[in-house]
């Protein structure tokens, strides 16, 4: 690929790359998150057209504009997100697109087999072939994805991240898979963002930084932290200064707690642990072990069939989310899109998300608890009493008056959150608010109505962190909170969690991120299966005994 | 008095910036209005087409329309009592629309709505007007909110999609006022229709001889309503942020089935407002076979009124005209009146792709600014 | 006092099964729209402008199947139109659905006026498709009543429902069809193109619905009236949510609409029923298709994901 450019709006992806691949190699394409390697692989398959530059396979210059030409030219993709129908068995993901045919209309399943079958044998790759997609591990479905590509003839394998959802064990497997395809004369790109693995398995590496080619060098000529340096650009360092907690309490308190998954399966199997104030606790685990649905139970929208989770002693387990916000829990979801911010929501209308029916926002017609209104009645009463003798003060007989009518218009269960209620929004005071989180967490938005899609992924992010971190709460779930984030970001957001640890909050961060759960955590917890297998002092392990547990072996 | 001048200098202020941001805003939404009104213009186009094709001559159908519905004092009486219940039906689908949830049974909400608003108005003989009209008023929205409270429990519990469920029960609606005003409620005589409401539940007439009534002012007082609810109370904005991201509404505290079940059924009580409306208003009386679709038209006027109460406002002058116009015109040039609900078919197709507007555009080599 | 085989005989299974054949064909249609990740909601006016054509056609050509051929070239046609909006221009599925709808009403009342004079309909006589009888089977006691004897589309639709099943689930076309709806992103990157088998299935499903509606004005009434679909193609999609989507399923939920209407005619006919006003009987099917959604489908997931897919 010579002088490879691709620009996004805003963005410059790909900045005049050239990137040779030598035949018969396992190439490592080496940057960060956001450094451009994705794309320029999308653009070789076929998935993006380039702005600038030409592609060349086997000395000729070929023009690649959709993955059917790239197959053509045997170019073979595995990404990052698998690319499988879940509902069809593996067989029938692996043949998409090239079915064998019976009788010109059918479709000839025995053929079928037989012929993935070989492939399965010639490369070393197990796999049940009637299975359905759904039904299989992460480890397994990512061989079909590579058999998917085998069996449409590529020669040139690019695998995107692949070790991303792999526990350690698996890793050496998926090498052991990629070097049997070395030998069978197969052409492997290998992009990752892991330089330990790339420097393993790969014979030479691309460094990218910001969309350009650092540059391009034997694994064998150099070492992990010249490529860390060429990676970055610059040493990192990052060491938090973490204050000694005192007087510490359990805030969070997870017990025997069960749930299952969007498939039904059990995600959760009698999962416990706890998060005392004024510490991290780091779960580490391989991506699919329960940690989604962990945030989840734990944001209150996943149900718990079993166990429970108390926050500060009080009983949550069957709680809305909305109470347990009240109750002093702030979630940082994983994914900002899905579950953080509303894209078309101003960033004010973002960031009151969650406080939106509470006062200061909200006034008006007030739903008070029951308590509260019975004592408003009674102060009703007595002000009509007095209004026999002394002169009614109306503004208070209607104010109490209001008040009933509310509660009992809006029921009687007391929770002072609810959809009912034709309750005002107080834009002046939400407007302040915004403006005040706005400059506090240097949030970069043109003004606090700007659209939130309009924002940068670590701006977003910045406000998802300005939301959940200024009300003050005495839990924080932080869910793959630097996941997407450039450096800088990245370090902003790990200073600020560090920072309200020191304030008192307890921190529950799951990452899939070893270094990061590392660097941040007091306690390390890992789950596996969904369950908490062991809890360590970081002091105290390391790296291989924590990708032990990661895997489900056990450590002495 | 100081006080008093104190007074009118605040009040006189405080419209002033009304008025001011009133204007802002109209003019900010003027280009983001073009696809709608492109919609609109391709829309009549086509009709010419299928006009010429069938024999009818555009410029004369057009015409006749236009004079129709604005030539006289008939007319624009005509075309704005056809555009009120449009209103009404066009903020229940938006209302809904909002929250992500297609309420296209509205004209069924809009019937029950207007069925309950005339009990009402031939009972209660005795009231004085201003509670006899509220109350039918009020009943016409409850009517109008428990048809529309049924799909969204469905919706919320089970999963029903509202599509379906709000076009079965308009089905059942239309087959429930006929059976109600066909035998218990028949007034004497061949007519399906109820007797008249007692004179102390009338709306007004503002328009004398048409049938305009002071319903058009509850529309009005309505589109301000939804706004003012959509954009500066909590239910709006849960309502809103439920439509455009369910996950982070649900993550943010907000309860997805409470709001599913607030957003249609408030919707349901705006199409039976709207039903009762023309009941009290307009006719005086339930009679079968009342409402031409002014359901569907609410749906078409929602859409190319760009779904903001504005636009609804405005469109529906647009549809009314069309009704009314349309009238004039069969009878004077004896085109099929049916050539009104091509064209709102035709807008509503247009209007729902709007790369279809921007492609059209680009290879008619106008420049078309990102709105 | 009323004999209840007056009520529960052969003929109410006959035509249990001819009130089933128009719901079935909009109910296959949806299937292969809606496995194809797009939502027809336009099944309704499809099958409104199908009955429409299906009588100008043959009348004005002598030939009922005639009809029936142009019914089906119509509805594909509204089906291509659908397709383009949703697929092409990334439209709202629902709203294109219900503008076609829209469109059909006022598009058939307008062209009834031009054709016969009267928007309410068909005047003049049309030629219809007349029933045949299979030899062997109508006389098969009892069953070779029910099904011995019925027009051509009855049995048509039957053998579409078994070609719907091998189609979609044993030829590499079905599977590409559910590929492409459920994760147009991997068929994509398998290489096929997402936005054809799109197309394609929109234009089967008008097709179908065509085909339904050639059926209810040709089949057995030889005429057209305006608005005659009356909310079948709705019900249709209940059929097809309620059959989970799968070809079999979807023709015994069409069988049960279908009973229910047939019973409801029957019913309606009986003298000792007359205190009971017609409304109640007219609307049982609706009723029951909301009872339908609402109970037995619980969280009904669809098999395909309906978001426009936009390729870079």
């Amino acid at each position: 690929m010579r002088s490879i450019t691709k620009t996004f709006p805003g963005v410059v992806a790909n900045d005049k790359i050239d990137f040779v691949v030598e035949k018969g190699e396992i190439h490592g394409l080496l940057g960060e998150n956001g450094a451009g390697k994705t794309v320029l692989m999308n653009i070789l398959y076929g998935l993006y057209k380039p702005d600038d530059g030409k592609i060349v396979v086997d000395g000729k210059e070929v023009d690649i504009d959709s993955p059917r030409a790239a197959l053509d030219l045997g170019i073979g993709m595995v990404h990052q997100h698998f690319m499988v129908v879940p509902s069809l068995t593996v067989m029938e993901n692996i043949v998409l697109g090239r079915e064998p045919k019976k009788n010109g209309i059918l479709l000839d399943t025995e053929k079928a087999l037989r012929d993935v079958k070989d492939f399965c044998d010639r490369y070393r790759l197990e796999v049940d072939l009637k299975a359905p997609m759904l039904s299989l591990p992460v480890g397994v479905q990512q061989r079909v994805e590579i058999l998917k590509a085998l069996y449409r003839g590529a020669n040139i394998l690019i695998l995107d991240e692949p070790t991303s959802v792999l526990t350690p064990q698996e890793v050496q497997e998926l090498f052991k898979a990629v070097q049997a395809l070395k030998q069978q004369g197969k052409t492997v790109v290998f992009i990752s963002h892991k330089l330990r693995e790339v420097l393993a398995i790969c014979d030479r590496i691309t460094v990218l930084r910001r969309g350009r080619v650092v540059e391009t060098v034997e694994a064998a000529e150099t070492s992990l932290s010249e490529l860390a340096r060429m990676m970055v650009g610059r040493e990192i360092h990052f060491m938090f200064d973490k204050k000694q907690p005192e007087n510490q309490r359990v805030v969070l308190k997870v017990e025997n707690v069960e749930a299952v998954d969007d498939r039904g399966l059990p995600a959760l199997k009698d999962i416990g642990f706890d998060v005392r104030s004024s510490e991290i606790l780091g779960i580490a685990g391989v991506e699919g072990n329960g940690q989604t649905e962990l945030v989840e139970a734990l944001a209150g929208v996943r149900k718990v069939t079993a166990g429970r989770i108390l926050l500060n002693d009080n009983d949550v387990t069957k709680a809305s989310s909305g109470k347990r916000i009240q109750l002093g829990a702030s979630t940082v979801p994983e994914d900002r899109h899905k579950r953080g911010l509303i894209m078309d929501f101003s960033v004010m209308e973002n960031i009151i998300l969650g406080s939106h029916d509470q006062p200061p926002f909200a006034k008006g017609l007030i739903r008070t608890n029951i308590k509260e209104v019975l004592s408003d009645a009674e102060k009703l009463m007595d002000s009509l009493h007095l209004g026999s003798r002394v002169r009614i003060n109306i503004r208070e007989v209607l104010s109490g008056a209001k008040m009933l009518v509310a509660s009992l218009i809006l029921g009687s269960r007391g929770k002072p959150t609810s959809a009912k209620g034709f309750v005002r929004l107080d834009i002046k005071q939400a407007s302040d608010y915004a403006r005040r989180l706005i400059e506090e967490f240097s949030i970069k938005t043109p003004d606090k109505d700007t659209p939130a899609q309009h924002l940068s992924g670590g701006t977003q992010q910045r406000v998802v962190l300005a939301r959940e971190f200024s009300r003050n709460p005495k839990l924080i779930i932080a869910s793959q909170p630097t996941r997407g984030l450039d450096i800088g970001a990245t370090e902003y957001v790990r200073g600020k969690l560090v920072e309200m640890r020191n304030h008192g909050c307890a921190v529950l961060l799951i990452s899939a991120d070893l270094d990061e759960i590392w660097v941040l955590s007091d306690r390390i917890a890992v789950i596996y299966e969904g369950r908490i297998v062991a809890v360590k002092d970081p002091k105290k392990t390391n790296e291989s005994e924590l990708g032990l547990l990661m895997a489900g072996g056990k450590s002495d | 008095m100081a006080n008093l001048t104190e007074l009118k200098r605040k009040v006189s202020l405080k419209v002033g910036g009304l008025l001011r941001r009133l204007l802002r805003e109209l003019k900010a939404s003027v280009p983001k209005a073009v696809p709608q009104i492109i919609a609109i213009l391709l829309a009549f186009v086509v009709g010419a087409i299928t006009l010429l094709l069938t024999g009818y001559s555009p410029l004369e159908a057009y015409g006749a329309m236009l004079t129709g519905a604005f030539g006289d004092t008939f007319g624009i009486g005509q075309t704005f009592t056809q555009a009120t219940p449009i209103i009404f039906t066009a903020l229940a689908f938006l209302f809904a629309y909002k929250c992500g949830l297609f309420n296209i049974g509205a004209e069924g909400q809009f019937l029950i709505g207007a069925f309950t608003a005339a009990l009402v108005g031939i009972s209660f003989g005795g009231l004085p007007f201003f509670i006899h009209i509220p109350l039918a008023l009020i009943a016409g929205a409850l009517g109008g909110a428990a048809w529309g409270f049924i799909p969204a429990v469905l919706k919320a519990q089970r999963g029903a999609h509202e599509v379906i469920t709000t076009m079965m029960l308009s089905y059942v609606a239309l087959y429930l006022t006929s059976y109600m005003v066909n035998y218990p409620f028949k007034a004497p005589g061949m007519v399906a229709q109820t007797v008249l409401i007692f004179p102390s539940a009338e709306l007004p007439r503002i328009l004398q001889p048409t049938q305009l009534s002071a319903s058009i002012f509850l529309a009005v007082l309505l589109a301000v309503l939804t706004q003012y609810t959509l954009c500066r109370t909590t239910i709006g904005y849960e309502v809103r942020a439920i439509g455009l991201n369910p996950s982070a509404a649900e993550s943010g505290g907000i309860s997805i089935k409470k709001g599913m079940i607030m957003a249609l059924t408030i919707s349901g009580a705006i199409a039976g407002l709207g039903g009762a409306g023309e009941v009290l208003g307009t006719h005086r009386r339930f009679i079968e076979s009342f409402s031409p679709g002014y359901g569907w038209d609410g749906l078409a006027v929602a859409l190319v009124g760009g779904l903001h109460p504005v636009g609804i406002l405005l469109a529906s002058v647009l549809f009314g005209a069309l009704r009314s116009g349309g009238m004039t015109m069969t009878r004077v040039t004896h085109v099929p009146y049916d050539i009104g609900s091509i064209l709102q078919a035709l807008v509503i197709l247009f209007v729902a792709a709007p790369m279809l507007i921007r492609y059209l555009l680009k290879r008619g080599g106008i420049k078309w600014w990102n709105s | 006092m009323v004999e209840l085989v007056e009520i529960i005989n052969v003929g109410l299974f006959a035509a249990t099964l001819r009130m089933a054949t128009p719901i079935a064909y909009g109910a296959l249609g949806g299937i292969f729209s809606e496995r194809a990740g797009v939502v027809n909601i336009g099944l309704e006016g499809m099958m409104l402008t199908g009955a429409f054509t299906g009588v100008v056609a043959s009348q004005r050509s002598g030939s009922a199947w005639f009809g029936v051929l142009a019914a089906i070239a119509v509805g594909g046609l509204l089906g291509l139109l659908h397709g383009v909006i949703t697929v092409r221009f990334a439209g709202n599925q629902i709203v294109s659905g219900t503008g076609i709808n829209i469109f059909a009403l006022g598009f058939t009342g307008y062209m009834s006026s031009a054709v016969w004079g009267s928007r309410g309909g068909s005047t003049g006589d049309v030629p219809g498709l007349s029933a045949i009888s299979i030899p062997l089977l109508k006389d098969i006691p009892i069953i070779g009543g029910i099904i011995g004897e019925h027009t051509p589309l009855v049995y048509l639709m039957i053998i579409i429902t078994v070609v719907s099943y091998i189609a979609l689930f044993k030829t590499p076309f079905g599977l590409r069809i559910r590929a492409v709806g459920e994760r147009p992103d991997a068929a994509d990157t398998a290489g096929i193109n997402v936005y054809k088998t799109k197309y394609l299935c929109v234009i089967i499903s008008g097709m179908l619905a065509g085909l339904a509606g050639a059926f209810l004005s040709l089949g057995h009434l030889n005429l057209f009236a305006w608005g005659m679909t009356d909310g079948r193609g709705f019900i249709a999609l209940a059929a097809m949510i309620f059959g989970k989507w799968m070809p079999f399923g979807a023709l015994g939920a069409s069988v049960m609409f279908g009973f229910a209407d047939a019973l409801q005619m029957r019913l309606q006919g009986l003298e000792e029923l007359r205190i009971l006003p017609p409304q109640i009987f007219i609307a049982i099917p609706y009723i029951l298709t909301v009872a339908v959604l609402a109970g037995v489908v619980g969280r009904a997931i669809p098999p395909s994901n309906y978001k426009p897919y936009v390729k870079e």
